[in-house]
């Protein structure tokens, strides 16, 4: 799910940068107010084990394709979700750096879709609650399951909110979104029983290793949760039970609709696109970042910067938020 | 096995390349990233069917490659690796997009061919760029830089800690999927029933490598700062490099647009 820099307008990496930005910027307070130095190496070798894991082919049973492990949610759970966060930054960053993965002006994007969604609301919001009050087996593996297959939903989302934003292509939004998400679906199944079977094996061997739960009492979020992964669900049009060949879902949303939409492509790109963009104008508070004028990358980067004004103020009013919750539960307690 | 194995050496390829003495590797760190993150930012900014007011740009990677004597073979090799992601992309805007917008003699050239040559140019530029930044600075020159520019010591240290280590634990699950895979002859990847221990084991030969790791850092005196060998101050030749991109930049930018008008 690699955005590259080919495909991200000043503008929307910009937006994506700032993002990424406060979330790496809150996730280092919070590892330096753990004070354990041992932490960074931990760290460190982590994520080069993510690295190296997500090299191995799994075999997807009755499919004949295989997946592999992308790695957010796998090392929240290790590492918990502020480490983990950086972690896959650390990831990220060396998959764009040595391997042409992604690019260093998405990278803003790419952290956000994948490393953002993985570790605070794969782990954060659903993993941690549902295996809070009873950890099993049985509860792993539920939780590793809707955790994956709900980040990557939303990391998909966000693959065609900034594909449409950047306004790179006549991609029709639409379809776009149709084929990325049950694609997605599948590939999230899959990274959430890999995650899930190998933090059982940690269970039964080492399961000191594993975060503790959430504590006691804040259960209620199992059944937010549980309406959410089911609206995610319904969303993404049912399991995609073919599992992709390729690599990457991405791609293979792309291939698919070329190959369907050669017979209507007038019909579509004048339907489709055009709402989209009509709803894209009324619903932009800079309808007009991506200017016309090519020459103006001035007028960009300052509509950029704006964007990114936004949400770092959306972002840090969450993160108030998320204190004043804590503060309660901790009085509650 | 192909896959990890061309990994630990594009990884070692690359740290090779960015040892040697060439007059681009002797560029300050700091200089050679913003001049690449700038041309990177005017790359992306051009609109769709602004293709001869991308096309000139090509002059920075060019003459990059040329000055860093690094094969063109291999800045291709990266390139193809991007191919398939802006084919399937691109290969729209020629369908959705007809356009004409152009005469070339006696034909007219949609705006979907031309958004399309555009997008692969960009995804070009940037890649080339940022492969000839990693390949003349190396990832301890980037973290040296990225220090400077006031990144979290935790960060970067944190990084160039995954940096060091990908290459042994790479190599480490190699061992292990070779050793899987001639056990388990003519499977695509590895069964369903040993997904966890075939990955747990490895997590906890990382996990162990991790605790040794830290205590041997302790006992070299580690006190969570990196020590870098080669901290060096911008010097003129630096100041000049970014002086003379900046300004063919701006040149390339102002002459495109006259010439437009």
């Amino acid at each position: 799910m690699h955005m590259a820099d080919a495909l991200i307008a000043p503008a929307v990496a910009a937006t994506m940068y700032a993002a990424s930005g406060v979330t790496t910027a809150y996730s280092i307070k919070k590892v330096r107010l753990e004070n354990d130095p041992k932490k960074i190496p931990t760290m460190g070798i982590m994520s080069a084990f993510v690295f190296a894991a997500q090299m191995i082919n799994f075999t997807i049973p009755g499919t004949g394709s295989s997946g592999h492990l992308c790695g957010g949610l796998l090392l929240s759970i290790l590492l918990g979700p502020y480490a983990g966060f950086l972690s896959m930054v650390s990831v990220l960053l060396i998959q764009c750096l040595l391997f042409a993965d992604g690019g260093l002006l998405a990278l803003g994007a790419n952290i956000w879709n994948m490393a953002f969604y993985g570790c605070f609301v794969g782990y954060l919001l659903i993993y941690r609650p549902l295996t809070g009050k009873t950890i099993n087996k049985k509860s792993i593996m539920i939780a590793s399951v809707l955790g994956s297959v709900i980040s990557l939903q939303l990391g998909a989302f966000s693959v065609t909110l900034e594909t449409l934003f950047s306004g790179i292509t006549a991609l029709s939004f639409g379809q776009f979104l149709a084929l990325m998400q049950p694609i997605h679906l599948a590939i999230g199944t899959v990274e959430g029983l890999i995650t899930g079977a190998v933090v059982i094996f940690l269970y039964n061997t080492r399961p000191e290793l594993i975060q503790k739960g959430a504590p006691e009492g804040s259960y209620s979020f199992k059944k937010v949760m549980v309406i959410m992964g089911i609206a995610v669900l319904l969303i993404g049009g049912g399991l995609s039970l073919a599992a992709s060949q390729h690599p990457d879902g991405l791609e293979w949303s792309i291939e698919k609709i070329t190959g369907n939409t050669e017979l209507a492509a007038k019909d579509t790109y004048s339907d489709a696109v055009q709402s989209a963009e009509k709803i894209q104008e009324k619903t932009a508070i800079l309808p007009d970042y991506s200017f016309p004028d090519s020459n103006s990358p001035v007028g960009t980067s300052f509509s950029g910067i704006i964007g990114a004004g936004i949400v770092a103020v959306l972002t840090i009013g969450c993160g108030v938020l998320f204190k004043m919750f804590r503060r309660k539960d901790s009085t509650a307690e | 096995m192909a896959k990890i194995t061309d990994a630990i050496f594009a990884v070692h390829e690359l740290e090779e390349m960015a040892e040697r003495k060439t007059e681009v590797n002797r560029v300050h760190p700091l200089v050679k990233l913003v001049v690449t993150l700038i041309y990177m930012i005017i790359v992306v900014s051009f609109q769709r069917y602004n293709f001869f007011g991308l096309f000139p740009f090509i002059i920075y990677p060019v003459i990059l490659l040329k000055l860093s004597d690094i094969p063109l073979k291999t800045c291709l090799k990266k390139i193809s690796g991007l191919i398939p992601l802006l084919l399937f992309i691109g290969i729209f805007n020629p369908i959705f997009d007809r356009t004409p917008v152009f005469i070339l003699g006696r034909v007219g050239i949609s705006g979907g061919a031309i958004s399309m040559v555009t997008l692969f140019l960009k995804g070009m530029y940037c890649i080339s760029a940022s492969f000839l930044l990693i390949a003349t600075t190396g990832i301890d020159g980037i973290c040296y830089a990225l220090r400077l520019l006031h990144v979290p010591n935790l960060l970067v240290t944190q990084f160039l800690l995954t940096y060091r280590y990908i290459t042994v634990l790479m190599a480490e699950a190699n061992d292990v999927y070779q050793a899987y895979s001639l056990r388990a002859p003519g499977e695509k990847g590895v069964k369903y029933k040993i997904w966890g221990s075939l990955l747990g084991q490895l997590l906890l030969r990382s996990i162990d490598r991790a605790g040794n790791l830290y205590e041997s850092m302790l006992l070299r005196g580690f006190n969570g700062e990196f020590t870098y060998i080669r901290k060096t101050r911008m010097q003129d030749k630096d100041y000049a490099y970014l002086a003379l991109w900046l300004g063919i930049f701006a040149a390339l930018f102002i002459g495109i647009k006259i010439l437009v008008r």
